[in-house]
């Protein structure tokens, strides 16, 4: 199951660090979400597209999560090389994460 | 309890106009918001105003006035905008030019000034947030902007402007300050000063809370996006925010929207720094009570730093580009083969490169080739950028792919190129003391 089914998700840049929020559609979800979408996993998945380090930040009331990338933009928005210099599709990158099966025992409806 | 309500006209400089139009017109609104200033707007202004001092502001400014000032005068619509950008006075003086014109006689426009810090940054030799300081750029030093808070943007208005323009004021302090001179907030009254500035910062992208910046087909579906919607905050005196817009117009305002707009940039939720306040979002419950109506409260904050983020605009080097596309039979294997004859190319004429980068749009210009593995498109775009020191060498980047016509594989065709000059942007962290705000009336 691919992230996409069950969460959504906005990228948004300062810098060379990008911001990537994960939402829950239910709020039931957030536990497996906060459970299987880890910082580290998150820096597994993008690789050798970021630079940096990863940072997660936890917002239950939310139902959020919130990823902080640094050195992900290519040196910056205003100087980067890269075709997508403001890093707006990290987000869907980062949808395409691989999730196991959720459970019948979690709260999606 | 008393509430005001606050349009958000523009989410950045080239933003769309008739949605302002609309929410001048129906939305009854008592402010309306322009937000149209991006980390490198203001550098790029003050190389406009150094070619005439009376230029450096928004270049959409008089097309924004002329729609909106007759309709917000006729509704009692004042206005704040950071559409001065460098030149916060010229600015003030065209809106009332264009104010005499329109024969709204009496329309008073206030300048916001004391941004500009350029001057502070050098005599301290400020050091920069990515290594070096602002001594070490040199003559390349073009501008050095503070962010400014809510402060002077009320006391603009508490001097009664209808029209207040500012440079680099922060984002939500162009909402901030209109609920600060309403409300008679403190400005160490760091719960509410946190509340205005979540309201500020869901509504400073405009159209990314209404629906834009989120449609998903089959997902996330968004109505009527061509005639997209911009927000209004309806804002009580306790910094209870409901989300809302123009009955009819286009988009959706939903938890959804709602939420990924309140994390947008933010980094750690509980410490968004900003002039006035550290605010802190973590608490913060969003919740639909009716249709495009969204109530947003638990935003809060605490004290202040007393340092304020500077932008140091200097020029930084040129980026030279070419593209060119394939398609049909082993396209992805051409667009390889014309990136590789690039590569070699660029090295055997002697191009001075100090970064270059190889994409193949269609496969792995956006996320690199891991997240690209097995997807083969029918048509692929072969792109080639590099930095350079000159201007010259930045031109032969583009050329060496356009040579591709003749000189590489079968069937490339549309190719482009382009050569520019890069202003960078580096911060720095300022003490608060060395800004000097003031305001400058004018009348139509």
């Amino acid at each position: 199951m691919k992230l996409h089914e069950i969460a959504h998700s906005r990228s948004g840049d300062k810098g060379d660090t990008s911001n990537v929020s994960v939402i829950a559609f239910d709020m039931g979800d957030f536990a497996f979400l906060a459970e299987h979408v880890t910082a580290d996993c998150v820096a597994e998945h993008f690789g050798d597209t970021i630079t940096g380090t990863v940072a997660r930040y936890e917002i239950p009331a939310l139902g959020a999560l919130n990823f902080v990338l640094t050195g992900a933009l290519g040196g910056g928005v205003v100087r980067s090389l890269a075709l997508d210099t403001h890093g707006k599709s990290l987000s869907s990158a980062l949808l395409e994460f691989e999730l196991p099966d959720i459970g019948a025992s979690s709260g999606s409806s | 309890m008393r509430t005001i309500r606050i349009g958000s006209g523009a989410g950045y400089s080239g933003d769309r106009i008739e949605p302002a139009i609309e929410l001048a017109e129906s939305g009854d609104l008592d402010y309306l918001v322009f937000e149209c200033l991006a980390e490198r707007t203001i550098a790029l202004a003050q190389q406009d105003r150094l070619k005439d001092p009376q230029g450096g502001f928004d270049p959409l400014l008089a097309d924004r006035m002329k729609a909106v000032l007759p309709i917000c005068r006729k509704n009692g619509v004042k206005i704040v905008t950071n559409m001065g950008a460098a030149n916060p006075v010229a600015a003030a003086q065209a809106t009332r030019d264009i104010a005499r014109a329109l024969g709204l006689t009496g329309l008073k426009v206030a300048a916001v000034t004391g941004d500009d810090v350029l001057d502070q940054a050098r005599m301290s030799d400020v050091a920069l947030d990515e290594g070096g300081s602002v001594k070490a750029l040199g003559n390349r030093v073009i501008s050095a902007n503070a962010y400014t808070g809510a402060a002077p943007i009320s006391e603009a208005l508490a001097g009664g402007a209808d029209v207040v323009i500012t440079g680099r004021a922060a984002d939500p302090a162009l909402f901030l300050g209109p609920l600060v001179h309403e409300f008679g907030w403190a400005m160490d009254d760091w719960d509410l000063l946190g509340k205005g500035t979540m309201v500020g910062h869901l509504l400073e992208c405009a159209g990314q809370i209404t629906g834009g910046y989120f449609a998903d087909p089959g997902v996330k579906d968004v109505q009527g996006l061509a005639r997209l919607g911009f927000p209004i905050g309806e804002v009580r005196e306790d910094g209870d925010l409901v989300v809302t817009k123009v009955a009819g117009s286009g988009g959706q305002i939903t938890r959804a929207t709602v939420t990924e707009q309140l994390l947008y940039e933010i980094h750690d939720p509980t410490r968004y720094y900003q002039p006035d306040v550290v605010a802190d979002f973590s608490q913060v419950r969003v919740e639909e009570t009716g249709p495009d109506r969204v109530h947003v409260t638990g935003g809060s904050g605490t004290p202040k730093t007393g340092l304020l983020k500077t932008s140091v605009g200097y020029l930084d080097s040129y980026i030279g580009e070419g593209e060119i596309s394939y398609a049909g039979a082993n396209a992805a294997a051409r667009g390889r083969l014309a990136l590789d004859i690039v590569r070699e190319r660029l090295a055997l004429t002697g191009v001075k490169m100090t970064e270059s980068r190889f994409d193949l749009i269609g496969v792995n210009a956006l996320h690199g080739d891991t997240l690209a593995e097995g997807h083969e498109p029918y048509e692929v775009r072969v792109r080639v950028a590099a930095r350079t020191d000159t201007l010259a060498e930045a031109i032969k980047i583009g050329n060496e792919v356009e040579t591709l016509y003749t000189n590489g594989p079968a069937g490339g065709g549309g190719a482009w190129k382009s050569a520019r000059e890069i202003v960078g942007v580096a911060s720095a962290l300022l003490p608060d003391s060395v800004v000097t705000s003031s305001v400058t009336f004018m009348e139509a």
